[in-house]
């Protein structure tokens, strides 16, 4: 053991004399090194900062709520199957009301898209939602002026609204919104309140740019109420989700009728199918992004391994030397193994060092902090590198003839 | 006395493209314990490679060679580097030490590969500098060094394991006759405490401070003479093949 710890320290000094005897070589050579080190570092950290700015939209959506729909999140389903599910109605969502009982709100949930004007504005394309009284809290969000439909009015269907931000600041730049009427499509809404500004959800589609309608009022005016709507199932608790959600599956297989051996045709999704969708896409992001650093750590690591060869050659007559005084064939390998790993090490910590601030810059844009493990990555790998392309001017150093190496001027 | 070398009809062929070159005829060849022997010869007659295979730099084309019994004809690289390391002290014409170690580390280099620990390197490597009298100047690097302390420091670093045979190649070969001298009386030193001593030399009051000479020619054995009239000497003549 002791022998192979003394040779691992003979090598570290020889390594270290090499590199300071050569310094500019050095430095040019770990000049690829470092570029991959910084281009992995900043990679990983943007793909850090991506996955909690992602984490931060699905939280404020939250992920207690189950989405009971026909279509299953995420791929890989058979499209005709599911095309052909009978639509979820509201008698479901009425079905789950009464029984449940690991919820804390339900709500149906339909949409279209109608112009929405208030005398000579008009909007174009905002989504009405068809809705109950109990949206506000099975969707987490919060009434910013006025107030949201009763339980009464959304049972009546009275033609009454609540407008997202966006459609607010668009129809009442200037006026308070609240008691005005507003025609949706063709039909006059009072309106009773705006929600609070919720922005995009990753970019997709705006929720503030919306109607929120009683549902039996939508299903006199835009829809009807045979047509297929989605069910929001707020849990009793985040750590109940399960439950609820084996619950309501009970009861949406009973109410479908299902035999014991029949599938779900229904789905019920969870942020956390989004989630895993997410970390699917993130993980072809991930791989482009280290396959495109992954090659530019190979050149560096050519490059390394170029100069390890002319490191060998150039040492010749010191592997003789060392040769005929008795080294063994794995001390010159590790001596050589070592030194082209020291380099790496050496452009691998000089490229954290560049990645550092860099990674500060990307928080402006994507709030992060270069994450330890990337660190400790970005290191091993620059090691790994090291031994991988050291290897075989070490090979070829440590199979050199005594005799022939001593002779080498 | 016991026999340290034992050489049974050794050839050394070399192929340089279509040619073969002989080194190496047949040599057959006993040296024992304490002797101190010059091999001299033309240049090309072939004693650098007979030291070669002798401090297992290099192994025979065909013929047996026995280093204290153990043939060493028949061993893999690994083998002869343990041997090179323990049995084997070997000095150049060119010194060949690491120019970026300083006089101590150099000498403890054959140590490191011993696997000795650091304090019993750090020991065994002064005492050898201290036989060739260079202690004061242990932490100098070998360019501040004149020649002939450098082949001190390469005979200390040959001699710091204790190995059975001390092999030099034309030691004096870079030196100015007086400091030749010098290492010529350091050797005779090292024989007196008994070490058994082969070197190669073209120069004949070179060979003379060795008590036996062989004389190679076109990879034979040409002569093999035992040199007693300069000094009394300890060892009996033995036999030679
Ligand atoms: N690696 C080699 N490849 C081919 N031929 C070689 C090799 N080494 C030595 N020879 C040949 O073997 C012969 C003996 O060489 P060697 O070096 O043993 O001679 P030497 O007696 O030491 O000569 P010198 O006094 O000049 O040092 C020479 O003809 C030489 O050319
Ligand atoms: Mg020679």
């Amino acid at each position: 053991m002791r022998i192979y710890l003394d040779e691992t320290k003979e090598g570290l000094l020889i390594a270290f004399a090499a590199i300071r005897a050569n310094k500019m070589r050095s430095v040019l050579t770990t000049l690829g090194i470092v570029i991959g080190i910084v281009s992995v570092t900043l990679m990983g950290t943007a793909i850090e900062g991506l996955s909690r700015a992602f984490n931060k939209s699905i939280a404020a959506v939250g992920a207690d709520v189950l989405y009971v729909q026909k279509w299953p999140w995420g791929g890989g389903h058979d499209w005709w199957e599911i095309r052909n599910r009978p639509d979820l109605t509201i008698r479901h969502a009425k079905a789950l009301e009464r029984n449940a009982e690991i919820v804390r709100s339900i709500s149906p949930i339909t949409g279209t898209a109608r112009n929405v004007t208030y005398q000579s504005k008009v909007i174009e394309n905002v989504i009405v939602v068809g809705t109950d009284a109990d949206f506000l809290e099975t969707s987490n969000v919060n009434v910013w002026l006025g107030r949201f439909m009763t339980a009464l009015e959304a049972e009546g269907g009275r033609p009454v609204c609540v407008l997202g931000s966006e459609v607010a600041e668009g129809l009442f730049p200037v006026e308070n919104p609240i008691g005005k009427t507003v025609k949706v499509g063709n039909y006059p809404y009072r309106v009773l309140g705006v929600l609070e500004k919720q922005g995009n959800f990753l970019g997709m589609q705006s929720l503030d740019n919306r109607v929120y309608v009683p549902i039996n009022r939508f299903f006199k005016e835009f829809q009807s109420f045979r047509r297929g709507i989605e069910i929001w199932v707020k849990s009793s608790s985040l750590e109940q989700v399960e439950e609820t959600k084996e619950e309501i599956r009970g009861i949406m297989r009973k109410a479908r009728r299902l035999e014991p051996k029949e599938k779900d045709d229904f789905a019920i999704n969870q942020q956390e199918i989004l989630v895993q969708t997410f970390n699917q896409i993130g993980g072809v992001i991930a791989a482009v992004g280290l396959f495109i650093t992954g090659l530019s750590l190979f050149v560096g690591g050519i490059g390394i391994m170029n100069i390890m060869f002319v490191s060998v050659t150039e040492r010749t007559k010191e592997i003789g030397i060392r040769k005929a005084i008795g080294a063994p064939k794995r001390s010159i390998l590790l001596q050589f193994l070592l030194e082209s790993a020291v380099i790496c090490l050496i452009g691998g910590i000089i490229g954290l060092i560049i990645a550092f601030p860099l990674s500060l810059i990307i928080d402006q844009v994507l709030p992060t902090a270069m994450p330890l493990s990337v660190v400790g990555i970005a290191l091993v790998i620059s090691v790994l590198v090291g031994v991988v392309s050291g290897f075989l001017p070490a090979y070829r150093a440590s199979r050199l003839d005594p005799v022939d190496a001593l002779r080498y001027e | 006395m016991s026999v340290v070398i034992r050489f049974r009809d050794i050839t050394k062929m070399y192929q340089m493209g279509m040619e073969e070159v002989h080194a190496l005829r047949g040599v057959t060849l006993e040296i024992s314990r304490n002797e101190y022997v010059a091999i001299m010869g033309p240049s090309g007659s072939g004693k650098s490679t007979m030291m070669n295979i002798i401090g297992c730099l290099d192994t025979p084309t065909s013929g047996l060679y026995e280093l204290n019994g153990v043939n060493v004809s028949e061993m893999n690289d690994n083998q002869l580097a343990r041997i090179r390391n323990k049995e084997i002290g070997f000095v150049f014409q060119t010194f060949n030490l690491l120019a970026r170690s300083d006089v101590l580390h150099n000498v403890e280099l054959p140590l490191i590969y011993g696997g000795y620990n650091s304090a019993e390197r750090k020991k065994h490597a002064m005492e050898a500098i201290e036989k060739v009298g260079l202690t004061d100047r242990s932490h100098h690097k070998p360019n501040e060094l004149s020649g002939g302390q450098r082949q001190r420091v390469a005979i200390a670093r040959a001699l710091v394991t204790g190995p059975s045979i001390l092999l030099a190649d034309e030691p004096t070969g870079n030196l100015d006759s007086k400091t030749g001298a010098e290492i010529m009386d350091l050797f005779d030193l090292l024989h007196e405490q008994g070490n058994t001593i082969i070197l190669v030399t073209h120069e004949e009051d070179i060979a003379a401070h060795a008590h036996r000479r062989v004389r190679i020619r076109d990879g034979h054995i040409e002569s093999d003479e035992l040199v007693t009239e300069r000094r009394i000497v300890s060892h009996t003549p033995m036999t030679t093949a």
